[in-house]
């Protein structure tokens, strides 16, 4: 397919820091390829930014092969854009027409405080995983070989599939009410499914659900937008697990 | 660790939306077999039953328990959601300038709270239309049927006969299922002489004795007839009123009987599809059959 270039008007959230007020503002920019990714684009304004010795707008990315889970970006109304399952990087230019206008926002959370522009601070995903996102293994030196236990092949796809969370948290920015269990349902499900986790499935969707209720994540309305807008489609099917496996903890450990 | 989990996360508070809102399904259905009974049988027959049967469900012991978990359900159902609205709002401070959620997310369940208002605003003129007259003030009339009796008005001298005269006489239902003449006329004089006393508002008291001779029932379905009637200048503000409400509460449950299941960890990959088209057709049926109700009443007088 030949490249073609567009002219685009953007509307980029700005704002300095955590704490100043942000505003949207608008730029021009053209001869964009449409073969470039929407990062590339991103890049290209920054540089005519910087010619134009104006500051360039921060956003997160890293892999940009839609694997790390960094990059993010709340275009056009939607958590990596107007393409279902794939993250902004892997994202096209071609997805959009000449003269079109695109609106950027960060992702919207209590519990995402904005650092600068478009990044967010998403630590308190970490802090979830860290509450009980793990499984304790003796690494003395007789460790186990993790295939020396069977596990049933329908229990390792859905593990695998819940595992396949690159934590980027487009769950809680297309969620209507912020809420971050797609993302924790993930992580809970991943181990609830799987021999090596049984063992601490309890305390860790207490503690997990506990943390997230703490990072200010907002609640479930079963809308269904996070499985629609993850990059990675995670189904729902991982919150309802979650809902049944915090049941079973909170009536084992009252 | 203390049970506190099980009121007070997220999840929990998902588990008791998911479990009244469930139940208060199941109130939809009870309700609405009694409610039909207003057009599947016309007349005094229809009357008789309808009136009958809310004596029954308003003097059952279980059905008065029941009643009982209904309003707290309802309570639970109400403060929980307002609860899980403020967290939710309080979760994304600043909005997003430009949004799309019409790309992900279906109308009805980005709306649960304003629909559940709608349904709450509804059931306060709902109660206060029926209920508070049927249960707080007792406003409602008791059931009486005129019906015409053959009075004796002489004899016949050269025969013996009894020579009688029809004439219209009030009759209020027992609930022991007899008509119980209230009134007697002398039709010589025109004078009028009460058989029994009425008092605190639906008992039957004998006139000499003082004794109880029993009760009537309450005539809601006469009230619930002229709220509807066509003669009744308010009544086409109530029928749409009615029918609108049921169409709020269709769009709720278009999204809250599935997603109940949802909530209380209930997805399988068999299950769920046939839950979520029950739910549709919950969710159509059920308010569509309500609301028919008013509008066939409001059409046949």
């Amino acid at each position: 397919m030949a490249s073609k270039f567009i002219n685009i008007t953007l509307k980029i959230w700005r704002q300095k820091n955590s704490n100043a007020k942000g505003a949207l503002e608008t730029y021009s920019l053209n001869n964009v390829s449409t073969d470039s990714s929407f990062l590339e684009m991103l890049d290209q304004l920054n540089e005519q930014l910087i010619n134009e010795k104006q500051s360039p707008i921060t956003f997160d990315h890293d892999c940009r092969e839609g694997i790390c889970g960094m990059c993010s970006l709340y275009i056009n109304g939607r958590a990596h854009g107007p393409d279902s399952g794939n993250t902004t990087c892997q994202l096209h230019m071609r997805k959009f027409k000449d003269g079109d206008t695109i609106y950027v926002e960060p992702w919207r959370s209590r519990a995402f405080p904005i650092i600068k522009d478009l990044m967010v601070d998403r630590s308190a995903f970490d802090r979830i995983q860290q509450a009980g996102g793990f499984v304790s293994v003796n690494t003395s030196g007789r460790t186990m070989d993790a295939n020396a236990i069977p596990i049933a092949k329908a229990d390792a796809d859905k593990a695998f599939q819940a595992a396949a969370c690159i934590g980027c948290g487009a769950c809680v920015a297309s969620c209507k009410n912020g809420s971050a269990m797609l993302f924790v349902g993930a992580k809970v499900s991943q181990y609830a499914l799987l021999p090596q986790g049984k063992v601490e499935a309890t305390d860790r969707v207490l503690n997990m659900v506990r943390q997230m209720d703490e990072e200010g994540f907002g609640n479930c309305t079963n809308t269904g937008a996070c499985e629609i807008e993850c990059p990675k489609g995670i189904s729902i099917e991982n919150i309802a697990r979650m809902n049944r496996e915090f049941l079973k903890g909170a009536l084992t450990k009252a | 660790m203390s049970n506190s989990v099980l009121f007070k996360s997220s999840i929990a508070k998902k588990y008791f939306m998911a479990l009244t809102g469930l139940f208060l399904c199941t109130f939809l259905v009870g309700h609405l077999l009694g409610n039909l009974q207003l057009i599947f049988k016309t007349g005094e027959e229809g009357r008789r039953a309808f009136n009958e049967y809310a004596y029954f469900m308003g003097h059952n012991l279980f059905i008065k328990v029941l009643s009982y978990v209904t309003y707290i359900a309802l309570i639970i159902h109400a403060v929980d959601g307002i609860m899980l609205t403020i967290q939710n709002k309080k979760a994304r401070p600043v909005s997003y300038a430009y949004n799309n959620p019409k790309a992900n997310s279906g109308t009805a369940s980005r709306n649960m709270a304003i629909l559940g208002t709608l349904i709450l605003v509804f059931l306060a003129t709902h109660m206060a239309n029926f209920w508070w007259k049927a249960k707080i003030t007792e406003e409602i009339p008791l059931h009486s049927l005129v019906k015409t009796v053959d009075y004796p008005v002489g004899q016949n001298p050269a025969t013996g006969e009894m020579i009688t005269k029809p004439i219209e006489v009030t009759h209020y239902l027992n609930t022991n299922g007899t008509y119980q003449q209230f009134k007697v006329k002398d039709p010589s004089t025109g004078q009028e002489q009460k058989l029994f006393e009425i008092k605190n508002k639906h008992e039957f008291y004998d006139i000499t004795s003082g004794v109880k001779i029993g009760e009537g029932y309450k005539d809601l379905h006469t009230v619930v007839m002229t709220f509807f009637d066509k003669s009744n200048s308010s009544a086409l503000f109530g029928v749409l009123f009615y029918v609108i409400s049921m169409l709020v509460l269709g769009y709720h449950l278009w999204h809250g009987f599935a997603s109940a299941f949802q909530s209380l960890g209930l997805n399988h990959p068999l299950y769920t599809p046939i839950i979520k088209k029950i739910g549709m057709a919950f969710s159509i049926v059920v308010p569509f059959l309500f609301a028919i109700i008013p509008v066939i009443i409001y059409m046949n007088h």
